[in-house]
């Protein structure tokens, strides 16, 4: 089995040449057959992952660059095989959502193949590399695909995602001066006894938290996210809030926790105030807003606070029961997982709206259910697992984050349920608007889904059920990660 | 254990089932999407049915059935279900409820052409509804509890192309969401607290003792927490707000609504809990319990005085259920838990009769709901008026022959015994006056009098919707016969003890003070309505609105006092209250946090990069202006020194003959001096 993350890396990049070398007609079609062969790579991936062994699985390790103790070192754990998984989910449909020239395609593809290596790195030489290599082609993406305004929301995103990416880089080299090492398993080792000391610690901690703090992103340093998804092609905006904003908050999870535990301890008040904020501020500024795509952008940035919360109260007190940090970790985990299918199919779904009208005004619709009850079905059932209806994805990562993180920081979870019956505000706002009352004449000739659109509705809504009802199969992923991460850190 | 509990969980999945078939069904297959809601309908019926037996067997029977639903690092997540009295009896009820209803909607919605959806949301509803009586894990409740608000968000806006509806259905989701923040939070805070999050589960569940040992004071807290939930779903002061409006759904909707599931919800949730509520009772009295008693009180009058002013049958009804579950909340609040229970199993088969028996008098009358356009339909409908006139008398609790009756009297003795106040007890006594007066006015106006506006060409309903009805009507007097104190034969089942039979016990005092009160309720009721019911015309003026000259056709309250009718009129102008503050405050949140976000945050972002850009034009500005200067500078310097040395490199052996003189002049000076 070895090599096969090698493979998984490299197929898009193959993919993105072909797509390159053959006829521009058939850029879409040759894109998704390299994602079926990744596809099949994955499962197997999944299928030969061993649930109860801790560590990391299926590790290639060569020499890369000795003199800096680079190595080439990719490898898999719960939370890796997760994020892969999910990588394979969304970017297919994020090819079918539209018709799409070849140098998207091929853009797209080394997006997904930097996501496979971001994903899998277990050096930071080597994710980093990944991590950068990601943001070109989304630069690149909405810069000449995207809509109104596009010039100056890539260069936002662009600009402000790298001065973090380069806050984060110059950390990592003063840890490597320190420690002379640039293995996440080792540095996370020596993380609990404190990496660095003094101010250093604090500079060091600074720029990776601002780097994956804007990535995330964490209020407030997300005003570049409502820009960005808003202008973005809705296969990007799908990829973009589907896994590019799981790579923060992956980050996180890998660098920031395991690496300044005393940091994030003592700054835990102000950490979970951010993430509490994140969550209520988000989903009021979603409730103002009138563009279905800029909506849903804000319940990007509330949903991924939920997971900033967890994150934090892991680390937030000195009495941690592990049965609380399990919790708020599993449900990080669930959360991560969900919240991509859902937020990507819900752009998907403001897509196919965008499609036939033209438009994507909460205004511009109405009485939709009259005219397109099937679309309107499919879609409502995103929307109530994006608000955490029990029964659908949404509600088993949310039970678990708050689960945790009531017991360890009450306060503080207590405000931030606020987020739910806001989020609910904002669908049903949403539902009333584009579905009820009488049909719009704009909207009277609008054709209800067809049949490529019926291949990316029914998985997706079928897997939203499926974790809602018997999510065993996902924790069957995360568990020996989760309890193997508590352990680190308690 | 019998194979029914382990298997219990079809109770709810028969509908369940059914409801995802019809939604598969293409749109034109009516009947047989209204077939398969009722055959899922008399799946569940039977299979209630089977597992109330075994509950039969001895007193206090109860029987759990708990497995993993997933694990989460170390922890299984455990759920189950669990049989007992309260769950046998409910389970019973809201499938026998549920059937009549179902039976009713297959004649009242033939004409709707999304008849097929709405029989997939009703047998969603009644499966959700099922399941919250059967769930053994607080957990579990939850999650059928949100299906339930699911399943009514659907059927209040089932005609979602009037706007109304869509209003409805909106503020019904967010004002129990509201509620449901606080059930969530305490079900966080009991699954932190106790450890577990099961109800019964071998002396280890969070309803015994060794459970509620280890929350200890915060059982009150947790308590209170769950019961917002109960105050959101169960229309409770302040959130009883949705209920009138969620009216806007088809009539079989708000019967299922406000009889069988939804409201009985939370009054089902207080009472499945009800040991978090009550421990480290003192006399019967903790501070939760007080505050359930309070809500309840509240509630009860309330809405017993708005009812009074209003004119759509429907909505009258709607207050009426609002203030009968602020009576079984505190009934439950002052302990009587089983007396609570009673009157909400009795409570749905004479609500869904009543609404069943409105559907039938709106059907008759063409959809029109405003009463005082009815009048002397007696007549015209007369199984109708038959089964509403027992429906009118169990609500207002007409003794002895009317399970409403029985009911509401255990629930006053209960009242009576509480020994935190008596308070309760005379309001209630007072809820029980108005109850009957609101019901006599309601039945005058549609039923007697002469005939106005809409009862032009009506004709009594077709047999597929007055069975239900009659069935509905046998059930409310016969449900009697194990509610009398002389064979308190449910009291007991429901507490677990055995029951007696002792018809000396069957007179009692109260009964005496019950039927006084709701002589006094109905007898008022004719005395002030009356005249009411002659309304000469059908001409009637808009609700609130200016004509308010016309005495003959104004309602008798009104003509009265008709600043108190007003008040009345308008629900105590609570929707407007909250609109202006609550509503509108957290729209303005909505908007700060939008331009918070542009303005502020944002502003910040491009106040930085400004300043990068600003940096980056300093940065140029010096180089060109101070750094290329000075660089252009020197090199002038040095040009003209260079000329100016280049000057003195004249070539001439005369001046530099001269200049060696001068120097060779000065080095001798020097070298005098210094000696």
């Amino acid at each position: 089995m070895a090599g096969m993350i090698t493979a998984l890396i490299l197929i898009p990049l193959f993919g993105a040449f072909a797509v390159c070398v053959w006829p521009h007609t058939n850029a879409r079609p040759i894109a998704l057959i390299f994602n079926a062969i990744t596809a099949t790579l994955v499962f197997m991936l999944w299928r030969n992952f061993d649930a109860t062994a801790t560590g990391l699985q299926m590790v290639e390790r060569h020499v890369w660059i000795p003199a800096i103790g680079a190595e080439y070192l990719v490898g898999i754990d719960g939370l890796s095989l997760l994020l892969v998984l999910l990588t394979s989910i969304i970017i297919p449909f994020a090819f079918l959502v539209q018709r799409m020239d070849r140098g998207f395609c091929a853009l797209m593809l080394v997006t997904q193949s930097a996501l496979y290596g971001t994903f899998t790195a277990q050096n930071f030489v080597l994710w980093f590399l990944f991590y950068e290599m990601s943001l070109i082609p989304a630069f690149l993406l909405i810069k000449i695909w995207g809509g109104e305004n596009r010039d100056r929301a890539a260069t936002k995103f662009f600009l402000y995602t790298f001065l973090g990416s380069v806050a984060m880089l110059l950390s990592f080299l003063g840890i490597y001066f320190a420690k002379g090492t640039f293995d996440f398993a080792q540095l996370a080792g020596l993380g609990k006894q404190g990496l660095l000391s003094g101010n250093v610690a604090w500079l060091a901690f600074a720029g990776i938290f601002l780097g994956l703090a804007v990535k995330v992103p964490l209020f407030p340093f997300h005003t570049w996210l409502p820009d960005a998804y808003e202008t973005a092609p809705v296969g990007v905006s799908m990829v973009l809030t589907g896994v590019l904003s799981k790579m923060g908050v992956y980050g996180f999870v890998r660098l920031l926790l395991p690496l300044f535990p005393n940091e994030i301890k003592i700054l835990a008040p102000w950490l979970l105030g951010l993430a509490v904020c994140s969550i209520v501020f988000a989903s009021l500024a979603a409730w103002a807003q009138s563009d279905l795509k800029r909506m849903v952008a804000y319940l990007s940035i509330n949903h991924l606070g939920y997971c900033m919360l967890g994150l934090f109260v892991i680390t937030a007190t000195t009495v941690r029961p592990a049965v609380e940090m399990q919790a708020a970790l599993s449900g990080v985990f669930m959360q991560i997982f969900n919240h991509g299918i859902t937020a990507a199919a819900l752009f998907y779904y403001v897509g196919l709206l965008e499609q036939r009208r033209g438009l994507r005004g909460i205004n511009d619709f109405g009485g939709l259910m009259q005219r397109t009850p099937l679309l309107c079905g499919w879609m409502s059932v995103a929307m109530f697992s994006s608000l955490g209806l029990p029964g659908l994805n949404g509600f088993i990562g949310e039970f678990l984050i708050f689960k945790g993180s009531f017991a360890i920081a009450a306060s503080f979870t207590a405000v931030a349920v606020i987020g739910l019956l806001v989020t609910a505000i904002v669908f049903a706002r949403a539902m009333q608007a584009l579905f009820s009352g009488p049909l719009t004449e704009s909207c009277s000739a609008f054709p209800d889904l067809g049949r490529t659109e019926k291949v990316v509705v029914v998985p997706v809504t079928l897997l939203m059920l499926a974790i809602g009802l018997a999510p065993q199969f996902v924790f069957n992923i995360i568990n020996t990660t989760v309890i193997q991460m508590t352990r680190l850190l308690s | 254990m019998s194979w029914i509990v382990t298997s219990l969980w079809l109770i709810p999945a028969a509908p369940l089932a059914a409801s995802l078939i019809i939604l598969s069904l293409a749109n034109s297959r009516r009947s047989a999407a209204a077939a398969l809601a009722i055959i899922g309908q008399i799946a569940a019926l039977t299979l209630s049915i089977l597992a109330f037996l075994p509950t039969l067997q001895a007193p206090g029977y109860r029987s759990v059935h708990n497995f993993t639903w997933f694990t989460f690092g170390e922890q299984a997540l455990r759920i189950g279900w669990v049989l007992d009295s309260l769950a046998a009896a409910m389970l019973v009820m809201i499938a026998l409820v549920g059937l009549c209803i179902f039976v009713f909607s297959a004649g009242y919605m033939a004409d709707d052409k999304n008849l097929t959806r709405f029989f997939a949301y009703l047998s969603f509803f009644s499966g959700a509804m099922l399941g919250v009586v059967i769930a053994n894990s607080l957990l579990l409740l939850f999650v059928f509890w949100e299906l339930v608000g699911l399943a009514s968000y659907l059927l209040i806006g089932f005609w979602i192309h009037k706007p109304s509806a869509a209003a409805a259905a909106k503020k019904a989701f967010i004002t129990t969401r509201i509620g449901d923040l606080g059930f969530f939070v305490g079900i966080l805070w009991l699954y932190g607290g106790s450890g577990t999050l099961l109800f019964y589960d071998g002396g280890k569940g969070c309803l015994e003792t060794a459970g509620l040992l280890g929350l200890g004071a915060s059982a009150t807290f947790v308590a209170l927490l769950i019961f917002c939930g109960a105050v959101g779903k169960s229309g409770q002061f302040p959130l009883h707000i949705w209920l009138p409006d969620a009216m806007e759904g088809p009539t079989p909707v708000s019967a299922l609504v406000h009889a069988a599931t939804m409201v009985a919800a939370g009054v089902f949730l207080v009472a499945r809990v009800y040991p978090l509520f009550s421990f480290g009772a003192i006399d019967g009295v903790t501070p939760s319990l007080v505050v359930v008693v309070s809500i309840g009180t509240i509630t009860a009058l309330m809405a017993s005085l708005i009812a009074l002013g209003q004119f759509d049958i429907k909505r009258i009804l709607a207050y009426s259920t609002v203030s009968q579950l602020g009576l079984m909340m505190v009934s439950l609040g002052v302990g009587g838990v089983a007396a609570g229970m009673m009157h909400l199993i009795a409570h749905g088969f004479f609500k869904a009769l009543l609404f069943l028996g409105a559907g039938s008098v709106i059907h008759g009358c063409h959809h029109e709901q405003d009463i005082r356009k009815m009048g002397g339909l007696r007549s015209l409908m007369p199984i109708s008026f038959l089964t509403y006139a027992i429906g009118m008398m169990t609500l207002s609790g007409v003794p002895f022959f009317f399970s409403g009756g029985w009911t509401k009297e255990e629930i006053l003795h209960a009242t009576a015994h509480w020994h935190a106040s008596h308070i309760p007890h005379y309001l209630m006594l007072a809820g029980v006056v108005l109850t009957a007066l609101y019901m006599t006015r309601q039945m005058i106006y549609i039923f007697f009098g002469n005939r106005r506006a809409a009862s032009e060409n009506v004709h009594e309903s077709p047999p597929i919707m007055t069975l239900p009805l009659i069935v509905l009507a046998i059930c409310s007097i016969a449900f009697s016969v194990v509610l009398t104190p002389a064979w308190r034969w449910l009291h007991s089942y429901l507490t677990g003890e055995p029951a007696h039979f002792d018809i000396a016990l069957l007179v009692q005092p109260m009964l005496f003070v019950s039927l006084a009160l709701v002589a006094v309720g109905i007898g008022l009721g004719f005395v002030m309505y009356g005249k009411a019911g002659q309304l000469a015309t059908g001409r009637v003026r808009p609700t609130g609105g200016q004509n308010r000259h016309r005495t003959a056709e104004m309602d008798p309250l009104e003509r009265a006092q008709p600043a108190l009718f007003h008040f009345l009129e308008n629900k105590m102008w609570l929707d407007e209250i909250y609109d202006r503050t609550v509503v509108a405050w957290s729209r303005m949140a909505a908007h700060v946090s939008d331009w918070m976000d542009r303005h502020f945050w944002d502003g910040l972002v491009r106040g930085f990069a400004g300043l990068g850009q600003l940096f980056g034009i300093f940065s140029a500005n010096f180089d060109e202006r101070w750094i290329n200067v000075r660089v252009d500078e020197t090199m002038t310097g040095t040009r003209r020194l260079g000329r100016v040395m280049s000057a003195w490199h004249s070539g001439q052996i005369q001046t530099y003959l001269g200049m060696l003189a001068v120097g060779m002049l000065a080095l001798l000076i020097l070298y005098a001096w210094l000696a």
